[in-house]
């Protein structure tokens, strides 16, 4: 279904595009519905889109032997979906599937790269809210791999004498004989 | 917060008021004691139910204890100072108070090293928990209190006394004491009161104020009454009204004494500047020197920190609290889940040096540091607090300015 | 004033583990109880002959039972997550600023943001707003745990929600057995649609996740006199006279450990103060 600029202002990633950027990046859009435990793709496969999600929630996952499927990520309402196409070889790193009914806007890689090839001012400003992105998840993954959440370690603290010895309690230690 | 002003220092200690309390403005009533008058003082204290505590040598040291005698104050010894140096001198005169500080100070006998803060016993119903064998204060006469360290017992009174309604052995401690304030007229080589305002002429806040001479025909004192309680002592002592020459010969050894200063701080906007110093590299300078050893927060008159410990009997079923002096210099002081949130001596130097004189402002509205130089003193290796000071403005002012890079707007009201 | 100095008697009425380390208890008075407190305020727990330690109130305000929300890591932690029912608890308090401080005016957004365990001290200040309908324009909980097994309060969300509250709950590591979102609780922050110019935050989690979540909320135009965060170092009085809880000019068991983010961000941002 195709995409009118008004729709696609109302996502996040369009704040800060002009009318005619907007037209341009509408007229490549799709605007998708994606149903509850639907797959999109699988780690491995030909990275070729860019979804826009609207509402819902996306899982990113990881299959490991012997293991249940492990979440990486949840994405939501104003996230982008499908980053992986950006670099070389384009495929995507983990897969995707539809944890809450979504809908999207989904673009195509080739058409995202074509049209920035062909408008570098738009690509710029494309690229620019990708890097955005891609930082974002970058520093949202190095919070999680500080677990920040877990327990201290567990030690007592009388187990840490000071460095060079530790004060005499009582007053300053005296020249010859003691008060 | 309690705020000292006027003759706060002995409220509660009774007594009848006496005629015309001093401190009333334009009624300053000074009088003359003779040197052997300090034993009638010492027996108007004994009688009032005091024991008097005060500076002797011990040792290599003049140190504060009880005093059975005025006898035993060290008439006619001084002190030489410097960074990492003490050393006993002989007077040229009879002084009983021709010294500087001493290692110890004040704070030993109102907040003592060790004490116990409650104990408890578990019963069925519960926790029986009470003041344990804390005794009721015995009542203390501090004689010969420097006027550093008479602003160094207000400082302790603002962070100890707690809110209004919060009893606490400190607090009852407190109100026991009697100070009989003694004017500085010989500062010390590692003295600065001056530039903390403290000394060497005394604030209000005393039971009784004298000022020693020993330069003229006769050693005596210049004394006044600062509170009812002193004034009752004062009229069972050998005084007679001071001449103008005499109170002026006062007058003039205390005036003069600001200027024999042995060191000197820039406090005028020391808070600002130290807030704006946090990344200073003089502390990795001083930090090199450092031993992290605490002598200086354990020799400080207002170092108030503490710890507690909690311990049972074998039993289990009686528990006590101690509380033991600390030092912000231990690396456990900041144990914070795991581990010391202050592990460098860079840090432990900083938080001491910046608390003293800075932030102290913010947490209990005065300077923590009256310029009594014991931590210059006492320090084994002679770490110069008025020398870091300036050296951390000589930084902060190369780096353009007192305040620059401040941490911006003043808190508020505090909860 | 009781309860200041010395500890008196509460009596463990309940028990609820709430993850493998993490236990709330539920005090009721054995004598003469403390003074009320405020959502945000802690008091010091003592177990009898190991020690004390400083706690906040994780239940309601209002009621005279004490509720704390207490995870196992040290001796006394460790003694008080193993305390029964009729067991008795020595308490001092209560101590210190609440989220009172952040004067959330009626009709803003009440945002709380919570990471671990640091759910705890939002609980009384989300149980005083849900008990208030039509105080706050909304009420936004964010919480973030390290796993599903590491949730606290997990029964109640469904409850918070019923009642008016929109609550997301993110988690660091999960399996396809969560149905729920998985990421950094700064993400939630994202799709929460803030008012930034009506919203009052209230955080608490681990020091480095308030920061990160504070700096989160500046980008996206609180600004820091609207974001409140609950600090900790090691309080040990709770009275402002040992000394060991300072921050900076803060002495947190009396300025804190509800602090503004406008005075706490450059003390947080200098090593070891």
């Amino acid at each position: 279904m195709s995409v009118t600029s008004t729709e696609l202002a109302s996502h996040r990633f369009a704040a800060g595009l002009t009318a005619p950027q907007l037209d341009r990046l509408a007229a490549i859009a799709a605007s998708v519905e994606l149903a509850a435990d639907t797959r999109l793709f699988d780690e491995g496969g030909q990275a070729a889109s860019l979804w826009l999600i609207r509402s819902g929630r996306i899982a990113l996952d990881l299959h490991v032997p012997g293991r249940d499927r492990l979440i990486v990520e949840t994405l939501g309402p104003g996230d982008e979906l499908g980053l992986s196409w950006l670099v070389s070889p384009p495929r995507w790193q983990f897969g995707a599937v539809v944890q809450l009914a979504a809908s999207a806007f989904e673009l195509t890689a080739a058409a995202v790269t074509s049209l920035c090839e062909s408008d570098h001012e738009l690509g710029y400003q494309v690229t620019r809210r990708l890097l955005d992105t891609a930082i974002g998840r970058l520093q949202a993954a190095r919070i999680r791999i500080l677990d920040l959440y877990a327990a201290p370690p567990r030690a007592t603290p009388s187990s840490g004498a000071p460095a060079r010895g530790g004060p005499a309690r009582g007053g300053p230690a005296l020249p010859g004989g003691s008060p | 917060m309690t705020v000292l002003t006027g003759n706060g220092g002995a409220a509660g200690n009774g007594g009848a008021a006496g005629n015309g309390g001093a401190g009333v403005a334009g009624q300053r009533r000074r009088f003359e004691l003779p040197a052997a008058g300090l034993e009638d003082l010492h027996r108007a204290l004994v009688s009032a139910g005091y024991q008097v505590i005060g500076p002797r040598v011990t040792g290599d040291a003049i140190t504060l204890g009880e005093l059975t005698s005025a006898s035993e104050l060290p008439f006619g010894w001084g002190v030489s100072l410097s960074p990492g140096g003490y050393r006993l001198r002989k007077r040229d005169d009879a002084a009983a108070f021709g010294h500087s500080a001493g290692p110890g100070s004040w704070k030993q006998f109102l907040h003592p090293p060790r004490e116990q803060l409650w104990s408890a016993t578990r019963g069925t119903d519960g926790l029986a928990v009470g003041p344990g064998a804390v005794q009721e204060p015995r009542k203390l006469a501090f004689l010969g209190v420097r006027p550093c360290d008479l602003r160094a017992i207000q400082v302790l009174d603002r962070v100890l006394r707690g809110a209004a309604g919060r009893d606490c052995a400190y607090s009852r401690r407190r109100a026991a004491v009697f100070i009989i304030v003694v004017n500085c007229t010989e500062p010390g080589e590692t003295c600065f009161c001056a530039s903390m305002a403290t000394g060497p002429e005394s604030g209000p806040g005393y039971d009784l104020l004298m000022t020693e001479l020993t330069a003229g025909p006769d050693h005596s004192f210049v004394i006044e009454a600062g509170s009812p309680g002193g004034q009752e002592i004062l009229t069972r002592l050998p005084v007679r009204p001071a001449d103008p020459g005499v109170t002026e010969r006062a007058d003039t050894a205390v005036a003069g004494a600001a200027d024999r200063m042995g060191r000197s701080m820039q406090t005028d906007g020391l808070p600002g500047m130290l807030a704006a110093s946090r990344h200073a590299q003089r502390w990795e300078d001083v930090a090199s020197r450092c031993l992290t050893c605490g002598n200086c927060t354990m020799a400080c008159p207002t170092c108030f920190c503490t710890t507690v410990e909690d311990v049972t009997d074998l039993s289990g079923e009686h528990a006590e609290r101690w509380q033991n002096w600390s030092s912000c210099f231990e690396l456990d002081f900041s144990y914070l889940h795991g581990g010391p949130v202050r592990s460098s001596g860079v840090s432990r130097y900083r938080q001491w040096l910046t608390h003293k004189l800075g932030t102290w402002h913010d947490q209990f509205g005065s300077s923590g540091c009256v310029g009594c130089g014991r931590c210059i003193v006492w320090c084994p290796v002679g770490i110069d607090l008025t020398e870091e000071v300036a050296a951390l403005w000589a930084e902060r002012n190369a780096a353009g300015g007192p305040t620059a890079g401040s941490e911006g707007p003043e808190r508020g009201e505090r909860g | 004033m009781t309860g200041f100095r010395y500890p008196v008697s509460y009596r463990v009425s309940s028990r609820q583990e709430e993850t493998h380390d993490t236990v709330t208890i539920t005090l009721e008075p054995a004598g003469e109880p403390i003074a009320a407190f405020r959502p945000g305020q802690f008091t010091m727990l003592y177990s009898f002959g190991v020690g004390e330690i400083p706690i906040s109130v994780s239940g309601p305000p209002g009621v005279p039972t004490l509720t704390h929300t207490i995870r196992a890591v040290g001796a006394v932690s460790a003694a008080l997550c193993a305390a029964q029912p009729g067991q008795v608890i020595g308490v001092r308090g209560p101590f210190g600023t609440s989220w009172d401080h952040a004067e959330a005016a009626a009709n803003r957004d009440l945002l709380l943001v919570a990471g671990g365990i640091g759910l705890a001290p939002l609980r009384p200040a989300l149980l005083e707003a849900l008990a208030q309908p039509g105080r706050y324009r909304r009420i936004i909980m964010l919480a973030g745990a390290r796993s599903a097994a590491e949730l606290v309060f997990a029964a109640e969300y469904g409850r918070w929600r019923e009642r008016g509250a929109e609550v997301a709950i993110t988690v660091d590591k999960a399996d396809a057995s969560w149905p729920g979102q998985v990421g950094v609780v700064t993400q939630l922050i994202g799709r929460a649609h803030l008012d930034p110019a009506r919203t009052t935050a209230l955080i608490c989690g681990p020091e480095v996740m308030m920061r990160i979540t504070a700096r989160t909320l500046t980008a996206a135009g609180l600004p820091p006199a609207s974001i409140w965060i609950s600090l900790e170092r090691n309080m040990q009085c709770g009275t402002a006279e040992c000394g060991h809880c300072q921050l900076g000019p803060l002495l947190l068991c009396r300025d804190g450990p509800v602090v503004n983010f406008g005075l706490a961000e450059p003390l947080l941002t200098v090593r070891e103060l």
